[in-house]
């Protein structure tokens, strides 16, 4: 349980005021210019002694990422890419940062730029996010009339600048690859790698990319040290971390935890509980459309966390937790998601092109059992050959929900498969 | 791929010009891009041109981003069909965009698409004959723990149910526009109910 004081996001709800003044008063932007001074190294070794992992589903360590930057510079730029393309069903939590702690996120973008030596950099934010853009856009504007940004940053004699990009409706755009082919004004389709970004990224010159709320916890972990920050949650899943509770349980809503809380507790503590009591929980989703669905019997005692529900042949991946009661017909909850995929793909790999398209075409005769029970194995076969065999994981993340449904649920599909060959000889 | 189902034809139209204080916006949006990388602000510029032209975009202004940009026409065309929220035909005055992924349809987006056909008589991808409402079913718009969403044009109108869906098309047919955010009343994402907490609390 995550004590107050050790909150970071102090204004997530937008109680209070989200532009420059209100953020100084809540501690941002208060020494930023010593944080500089201390240095490339010093800044990577504290986010390394933190062991922040990104938050934006992978949980690669970001310390680790960001010192893949070149150290000398070969006469090209380095960048600093923010992906504030949030697009993950279930995920909503950069919204909160970018519509009302903004200042927690460029404060961080610079204390980052300056660890990688990047003297630009964009802000990717999701077309739809009009607003949060706009919002995010004045902040920007509010830190360069204070000398925070730009010329001489902070008086810190280092230079940055800041910029917000809108994407246009393209989840395949929060793929890192795909997002900076997108800020180079092309179709968003992921590139082949290596070169990764960091040898060559965008305009073929140094970057990295990270999400926003990884960004957003760093100066917080400066200021308070990354032993402070790894003193929280479980080794090697430190920190705490932005849960999005969803679906079915009584109050939903977005809140900072520990890491490694466990999911009742989770829910019963801050959603108001599943709808209908614990018992009447079917499954959740723990992180993101992108990650296999767990039944109840793994829900009564898991950890929020990305080694723990790894265990558990799920995973993290941006915490949006979404619940489902007993009321829910899971293999359409299931459908949904591959219909989101086949809408999804941005066509390059053939596998996933044809396969997303293939397995919600089977997923939606699933949900009315037209099909037959061979076919549950043809469609787990299908995924085995999507998954692994894109340039990209938006491939992966279409097959494993379908996994999840097949390994956990199994006995549902072939019920709804006999029900309606009794029907039709009925008819 | 962002070409399924969605509408691909580009219209042709009359000549497309931006009016000279979007000239100067679109100056601006290409000075946040490195010299050379002009290519950069297609993105920024269709946006731009779609808001001028009654959010839409003709082949005209797609042509016209092209010539601003230095690039040729296709590379525009390519760009503004593989994003959903390039318009590529005209749609009416409230842009309805329901959104119908699994967190939403768990809280109920299908009575809401049903409420949108009682009330307007379109489906997905129609609008209405008076040129008012058009609607859209989209993927995750990513506001889930205030689902079901609607957007409309640019604004986001969360946790909704039949009544408040009924109260928001009646407004928008009378031509006003509510504010936008929860429709519950709750502050952003907070749990229901949560009060603004002390100062020393924060």
């Amino acid at each position: 349980m995550l004590r107050l004081e050790d909150r970071i996001f102090t204004n997530l709800y937008g109680f209070d005021d989200s532009g420059l003044k209100g953020a100084q008063a809540r501690g941002d932007w208060s020494n930023t210019k010593d944080l500089i001074q201390k240095g490339r190294d010093w800044i990577i070794d504290e986010v390394k002694k933190s062991e922040l992992r990104g938050r934006g589903g992978a949980g690669f360590p970001t310390g680790l990422k960001w010192s893949f930057m070149p150290k000398e510079t070969d006469g090209r730029p380095s960048y600093i890419v923010v992906n504030a393309d949030e697009s993950e069903p279930g995920t909503c939590k950069d919204r909160d940062i970018l519509r009302n702690d903004p200042h927690k996120l460029i404060e961080g973008t610079l204390l980052a730029a300056v660890a990688m030596n990047a003297h630009a950099g964009y802000i990717y934010v999701r077309g739809e996010f009009y607003n949060e853009a706009m919002r995010l856009e004045a902040a920007i504007a509010e830190a360069y009339d204070a000398g925070l940004l730009g010329k001489n940053a902070c008086g810190s004699g280092y230079d940055f600048d800041l910029y917000v990009h809108r994407g246009a409706g393209a989840y395949i755009c929060g793929e890192e690859t795909a997002l900076i082919e997108s800020l180079e004004g092309k179709k968003g389709q992921p590139r082949l790698k290596p070169p990764f970004p960091a040898g060559a990224g965008l305009y073929g010159c140094p970057t990295t990319v990270n999400n926003v709320e990884t960004i957003a916890v760093v100066p917080t972990i400066l200021r308070r040290g990354g032993d402070w920050f790894a003193g929280l949650g479980r080794p090697k899943n430190t920190g705490s971390k932005l849960f999005c509770l969803q679906g079915h349980v009584n109050k939903p809503c977005n809140v900072e935890e520990e890491m490694g809380i466990s999911l009742k507790e989770l829910l019963e503590k801050h959603a108001g509980g599943v709808r209908g009591g614990w018992d009447n929980l079917l499954a959740v989703i723990p992180g993101g459309s992108s990650v296999p669905v767990i039944p109840k019997d793994v829900c009564d005692d898991i950890l929020m966390d990305f080694d723990s529900l790894r265990a558990a042949q799920t995973g993290l991946g941006t915490a949006a937790v979404i619940v489902m009661d007993k009321s829910t017909d899971i293999i359409e909850a299931i459908c949904r998601l591959s219909h989101f995929y086949a809408h999804e793909s941005c066509g390059q790999c053939t596998p996933c092109r044809e396969g997303c398209g293939w397995m919600h075409r089977v997923m939606q005769r699933m949900v009315r059992g037209q099909a037959t029970v061979e076919e549950i194995d043809v469609l787990w076969d299908v995924t085995k050959q999507v998954e692994g065999h894109t340039i990209c994981a938006l491939g992966d993340a279409a097959a494993w929900p379908v996994q999840g449904l097949i390994r956990h649920f199994r006995p549902e599909m072939e019920k709804r498969i006999s029900e309606y060959r009794k029907a039709a000889k009925a008819a | 791929m962002s070409a399924n189902g969605h509408g691909q034809n580009i219209e042709s139209s009359e000549a497309f010009e931006f009016s000279a204080e979007n000239l100067e916006k679109a100056q601006k949006l290409i000075a946040k891009y490195p010299e050379g990388r002009q290519a950069s602000a297609i993105m920024p510029l269709l946006d731009l041109a779609q808001r001028q032209n009654d959010n839409w975009l003709p082949r005209a202004a797609m042509d016209k981003v092209a010539e601003i940009c230095g690039v040729s026409p296709i590379r525009v065309y390519e760009v503004a069909t593989f994003y959903t929220m390039y318009n590529k035909k005209p749609v009416g005055k409230w842009f309805l965009q329901l959104c119908r992924t699994t967190p939403c349809w768990l809280r109920g987006c299908e009575d809401l698409k049903s409420v949108i056909k009682e009330k307007l008589g379109i489906d997905h991808g129609e609008t209405t004959s008076d040129g008012l409402f058009s609607l859209l079913e989209v993927e995750c718009l990513g506001a889930c723990v205030n689902a079901p969403v609607v957007q409309v044009n640019d604004d986001y109108y969360e946790d909704l149910d039949r009544e408040k869906l009924i109260a928001l098309l009646e407004a928008l047919q009378k031509g006003e526009q509510p504010p936008f955010g929860s429709m519950s009343g709750r502050q952003c994402s907070a749990p229901e109910g949560m009060e603004a907490p002390a100062s020393d609390d924060r």
